[in-house]
């Protein structure tokens, strides 16, 4: 192939690197006479507003006008499914949540006039924690159950048990392009929007709701987003919405971007879960039943919070059999900020739970942790506890196998505990962990898209699709698709911004699928447009005419054959049921495993990550710098998850780790020492575009071996027993859990563990 | 004199290879609000606090011969501080559609996904590029003031590694001339100074001024926390401000300098100090931030104070009548409170010499390279022939309202062997004296459990 699986830049890295590259509030000096728009924002994170006076507000100097219900022609609410997103709320439900906004002829006069609003509240008691809501049962929805066999029995019937708790600590997106919108009305009465989102059709179908009008009259623009990781797949509606809304009532272009502490404040992270489990299993580690209790933190709407825990419940299992198990998730209702899809989507939770598991029966069995997970690996012919065949399960132990060949992980584990034995103010740990990960939407209606590929006479090629572009190289893949299908150079194939007048109803580009999907309809587009051409292009031959595309083209037009094509895909066999979560939500699995080295400072608890080894199954890359980019950037997000990035929230519920001095990305420090990441070989995926697999999520599971490999070294401070260590593992957490594992006198009792260990 | 009355004048500067007039703006206006405005986009805003380096620019500031381009925060400048300056944004580096060398090795292996962070690495990695006596490869410790979400840097590492020599070009041949000198010059609300009597008769004439040098803390307030400032002095023409001198009995260094011209200027310096300098923010902070405002703030958690007690280091005080010193101990009064009288400024810090035998300094945070410390710590020892101690000076930030020296311990080691005993009797004294607060960054039984331990692992590095 010329294209696809050859090594291509992004496709915008030049206007990247030059700065060229537009992101949307770089739009801003295009509108002339644009109004800044800024929020009321609330004191508390439960309250009553009893009154809301906006007067003096807009009394200010250059201030416009000021924004509240009263102002919609439509709903004045954002929330997708539900409709528990009131943009104006009567009732506070989470700090800082705007009540109504102020439109100024500068960002400054809105800030201002903002801050003279009168606002009158009744501070109401409010809910901050998982524990809290689990007492006040504060939850959003019924319980989410899904049950294979019998596994209270299983796990009765099992020679030992295990048991265990952990909070998992939820993050932060922090994409480096903040919240941003921008709202005008255009040339014929219609909104055009250009706003940072993953889901440019959602975006259209609120804000024609907040207006009142029809889908047809609003149309949502993305260029590109500066990073979303999900934090922009539902949570870019609402500032939309109210660009737009001040568009409609002041008919003057509208911008709304939240800077940095107050993106942080307002949008929704990544779950923060709390789990219970306790495990059947036998002498050898082997899992015979499990039964969990998973309590996401959903904050104070409903957001995408069932499906992430739905994926939270399949991930369960990572890569192991799980015989019996009868699951339970909960969503918590709290005051707290809307919590949404982060890369992994619940997955990343559910797989820290199992490897919690697994470690914590392996130490109670005084067994090294990678013997019991390979003991408990999913083979051929074993289907998911939602009863779905595990497609390739093989390639688990053989991504397995050789990695550990060649990350030389037997032979450094023993290295390792020499190293250890001579020290006792540092240790070193190791872990190998896997990952599988199932691709599709599990709501089976998205798992479809569109496209539009149009030629013209002059041979070049614009390609539309529903896809948008955060980074993550969706629009170089598509280039090289539509290339190699149209047989063109790459140069002259345009990847347009994404709108919703190009291609209609598609599905926010999330859950790994953006290639896939769009990917597959592109390539049905240009099908179809090759299928036309090929007999033109034939008979220019024949006649001993040139035939290159352009030709091609012309001739084609002249014999008046369309040049332009709809693309369409809807992925094949998902069947899943809902109601009782099982059947075949995924199309297939992406596979993984990593190996992590880390060094742990006693004194402190802090660590480094001195070696890493990735090897992971992106089937047949079709854009290795693309896809490495992808695996490699995020583990390290997934690393920055696990260990250092904290959500703090205060005894108000004012998120205290709001900006970029307080809550903590992975830097340059956080790169290991050593990083050596590779691809799965002789592993293209039949029934995918080009043979490729999705890569965008499952790499981030892949740093769940840092998590692990710290607490071996945790564990080598004492006398090797069980670690607690919830997540993330700061080096405050990890100091601690050294302190405990210090004053741990003996290990591998069995009645300990069966017992289940207390929570300090 | 002429800079005392607020005149409406325009903010002069270099702006790749051009001379701009930028009209009088409120004075929290940024260089980054001003560059976005004029539709050089390409410098972003990430987090409006200079962590994220998004929006990072160069400034073409004196080198040892000729100049050298220095990266700093375009949102932590003020747009009045630009003035005189040179400052190149990444759109300057590509010409006739060709791709400067930096830029392409950033954009061929996959060093930018989103993009949104890149024009910030560009240019550190643009100044980095050039940095005069380099040898070999782009050191990446230069992009340590550049967070990026998506790749995970080992890319924009590979493209750092992969430069060669600067070639010969216009950029290289700026720096063979000198960096602009920066005059004095006023505007509506801000004021420049030249001279340490001009400085300290703007401070008399109006005691409500605000004394700016880097501006890296006192901009996050305008911009986090819509902090106004009815007037700015800024003391970073002010060259009685901005001396050195490594004498025989002390180093004094001028409150002005940046952090990163006190590391080129102190030749002789201790290998402490560089371990402490790599700790202390990033390096297009260090290019802005100066000891004096570092200390001028009292933050409780700098990362200066700490390691100036255990030297036992005199703030220098200039007031219309003389200089006075006070020692840094009794500097910090309060949270954050300091001994500055209305119409002083910090003229220089003194460190007295020899410095002391043993000096390790330790800084506990959630992430190892810029982040604010939990606990921050510096402990110095001189010892006697005995190889007992002869002087110790054990100095923390973050478990008290000021940076503190805990005496307590200092007296459980001196007149003693540095042994296993003395640091557990330092440690049991350090327990006793200390009684820090949890917040957002550490739990206070975790801060004081770190300025215990860090004593034993200052024992463990510095046996005797």
């Amino acid at each position: 192939m010329k294209f696809v699986g050859n090594p291509h830049p992004h496709e915008s890295a030049e206007g990247h690197v030059t700065g060229g590259a537009l992101y949307t509030d770089d739009l801003l000096e295009r509108f002339p006479g644009v109004l800044h728009a800024w929020p009321v924002l609330a004191p508390h994170a439960h309250a009553r507003v009893l009154e809301c006076d906006l007067s003096a507000a807009c009394a200010r100097p250059g201030v416009v006008t000021t924004l509240n219900a009263a102002d919609a022609p439509g709903e004045a609410d954002s929330g997708a499914n539900r409709h528990d997103e009131p943009l104006f709320p009567k009732e506070v439900l989470y700090h800082q949540q705007p009540v109504a906004w102020v439109l100024g002829e500068t960002l400054d006069a809105a800030q201002d006039g903002a801050a003279h609003a009168r606002v009158l509240y009744e501070k109401l008691p409010a809910i901050l924690t998982i524990d809290h809501a689990i007492r006040e049962s504060s939850f959003h929805s019924a319980p989410a159950r899904l049950h294979r066999g019998d596994a209270r029995a299983a796990i009765d019937a099992s020679p030992l048990r295990t048991s265990g708790e952990l909070a998992i600590g939820g993050q932060e997106h922090f994409y480096l392009e903040t919240q941003c919108a921008l709202a005008a009305i255009d040339e014929s009465g219609g909104v055009l929007v250009h706003c940072s989102t993953q889901h440019p059709t959602e975006t259209q179908a609120i804000v024609a709701r907040v207006l009142g009008i029809g889908e047809n009259r609003v149309t949502v623009e993305c260029l590109r987003m500066g990073g979303a990781f999900g934090g922009k797949e539902v949570q870019a509606n609402a500032w939309a919405a109210i660009a737009a809304l001040g568009a409609w009532k002041t008919r003057r272009p509208v911008r709304v971007r939240l800077p940095r502490a107050l993106d942080m404040a307002l949008t929704g992270k990544r779950h923060p879960f709390f789990a219970r489990y306790t495990a059947g299993h036998d002498e050898r580690g082997k899992l015979l039943g499990i039964e969990a209790e998973l309590y996401s933190d959903g904050g104070w709407s409903l957001d995408l919070s069932e499906p992430v825990l739905w994926r939270a419940i399949f991930h369960l299992d990572n890569a192991y059999l799980l015989p019996a198990a009868a699951v339970t998730g909960y969503i918590c209702r709290t005051h707290k900020t809307s919590q949404t899809a982060f890369r992994g989507f619940g997955g990343p939770q559910g797989m820290v739970v199992i490897e919690d598991a697994l470690d914590r029966i392996a130490r109670a069995l005084g067994l090294p942790p990678h013997v019991v997970r390979e003991r408990n690996f999913y083979r051929e012919g074993d289907s998911t506890h939602y009863g779905m065949a595990v497609k390739d399960a093989s390639r688990i132990t053989r991504i397995w196998d050789e990695l550990r060949e060649s990350s030389s992980f037997d032979t450094r584990r023993i290295a390792i505990d020499e190293i250890n034995a001579g020290e006792s103010n540092r240790k070193r740990g190791i872990a190998i962990t896997p990952v599988k990960f199932g691709i599709s939407f599990t709501a089976t209606m998205f798992n479809q898209a569109g496209a539009l590929a149009l030629i013209y006479r002059d041979g070049t090629v614009q390609i539309n699709h529903g896809g948008t572009e955060m980074g993550q190289g969706l629009h170089t893949k598509i280039r090289q698709i539509a290339a190699e299908s149209l047989g063109v150079p790459l140069e002259t194939v345009r990847i347009m911004p994404t709108r919703t007048d190009k291609v209609p109803n598609t599905s926010a580009t999330a859950a790994s699928a953006g290639t896939d999907l769009n990917g597959a309809a592109v390539l049905d587009a240009c099908e179809q447009l090759k299928a036309r051409l090929a007999p033109v292009a034939a008979a220019l031959a024949a006649e001993g005419r040139p035939a290159g595309f352009a030709q091609t083209v012309e001739a084609a037009y002249r014999q008046r054959i369309p040049l332009f094509a709809q693309g369409y895909y809807r992925t094949p066999g998902l069947s899943y049921d809902a109601r009782t979560g099982q059947g075949k939500p995924f199309h297939y699995f992406a596979y993984g495993a990593a190996v992590s080295e880390v060094e742990v400072d006693g004194f402190t608890g802090d660590y480094r990550v001195l070696r890493a080894d990735l090897l992971h199954d992106v089937g047949e890359s079709s854009s290795p710098i693309i896809d490495m980019g992808q695996v490699e950037g995020g583990f390290i997000q997934g690393v920055g998850w696990l260990t250092l990035e904290e959500l703090v929230w205060n005894d108000e519920g004012r998120l205290a780790t709001n900006g970029a001095s307080t809550y903590k990305l992975p830097s340059w420090a956080e790169l290991p020492e050593d990083f050596r990441v590779k691809f799965l070989t002789r592993a293209a995926e039949p029934g995918v575009v080009f043979g490729s697999k999705a890569v965008g999520e499952p790499p981030l599971m892949l740093a769940i071996s840092v998590r692990e490999a710290l607490r071996d070294a945790i564990a080598a401070f004492g006398k090797g027993g069980l670690v607690e260590l919830d997540s993330p593992a700061t080096p405050e957490r990890v100091y601690w859990a050294i302190e405990r594992a210090r004053a741990v006198p003996s290990t591998s009792v069995l009645n300990e563990a069966a017992a289940g260990v207390a929570r300090p | 004199m002429a800079v005392a009355s607020p005149v409406a004048a325009n903010i002069s500067f270099r702006l790749n290879g051009e001379t701009v007039h930028a009209p009088s703006a409120p004075s929290h206006t940024t260089l980054l609000d001003y560059l976005r405005a004029r539709g050089l986009t390409g410098a972003k805003e990430g987090c409006a606090e200079g962590e994220c380096g998004a929006c990072t620019v160069v400034m073409v500031r004196p080198g040892e011969a000729g100049s050298v381009y220095k990266p700093v925060n375009s949102c932590l400048v003020f747009l009045a501080q630009a003035a005189g300056h040179e400052v190149l944004t990444v759109e300057a580096l590509a010409h006739d559609g060709e791709l400067h060398p930096v830029q392409r090795a950033m954009a061929s292996g996959g060093g930018s996904q989103c993009g949104y962070c890149t024009p910030g690495f560009v240019m550190s990695l643009f100044a980095e590029h050039y940095r005069p006596g380099r040898n070999g490869a782009c050191e990446t410790a230069a992009m340590a003031g550049n967070l990026c979400r998506c790749t995970g840097y080992r890319p924009i590492r590979d493209a750092a590694l992969s430069l060669g020599p600067a070639s010969a070009d216009d950029f290289r041949a700026r720096l063979a001339r000198p960096a602009p000198t920066l005059d004095e010059f006023a505007c509506n609300g801000f004021a420049r100074p030249a001279s340490l009597s001009e400085c300290l008769g703007l401070l008399a004439a109006d005691p409500g001024a605000r004394i700016v040098a880097g501006a890296t803390d006192l901009a996050v307030d305008t911009n986090l926390k819509g902090v106004r400032f009815r007037r700015l002095i800024s003391v970073e023409a002010v060259p009685e401000l901005r001396g050195f001198d490594d004498a025989a009995a002390h180093v004094d260094i001028g409150a002005a300098l940046s952090l990163d011209e006190i590391a080129s200027r102190w030749t002789a310096a201790p290998t402490f100090f560089h371990e402490w300098l790599e700790l202390f923010a990033s390096p297009p902070i260090r290019n802005r931030a100066t000891l004096g405002g570092n200390l001028a703030t009292a933050s409780p958690i700098g990362d200066a104070a700490p390691m100036l007690l255990a030297l036992d280091a005199e703030i220098r005080i200039a007031g219309t009548a003389s200089i006075r010193g006070v020692p840094l101990h009794a500097f910090f009064t309060g949270y954050r409170k300091t001994a500055l009288q209305p119409g002083e400024v910090i003229h220089s810090i003194r460190i007295p010499k020899p410095l002391p035998e043993r000096v390790r300094f330790y800084k506990v945070a959630k992430r190892r390279l810029d982040d604010i410390s939990s606990v921050a710590a510096c402990f110095a020892l001189d010892f006697e022939r005995a190889s007992r101690v002869a002087k110790a000076r054990f100095a923390y930030g973050g478990v008290a309202a000021t940076p503190i020296r805990a005496t307590t311990a200092e007296d459980a080691v001196a007149g003693f062997p540095w042994d296993a005993a003395a640091a557990e009797r330092a440690q049991a004294a350090v327990a006793r004296a200390l009684s820090p607060i949890g917040d957002h960054r550490a739990s206070a039984a975790y801060r004081l459990a770190m300025a215990q331990s860090l004593i034993g692992k200052f024992h463990e590095e510095t046996p005797r």
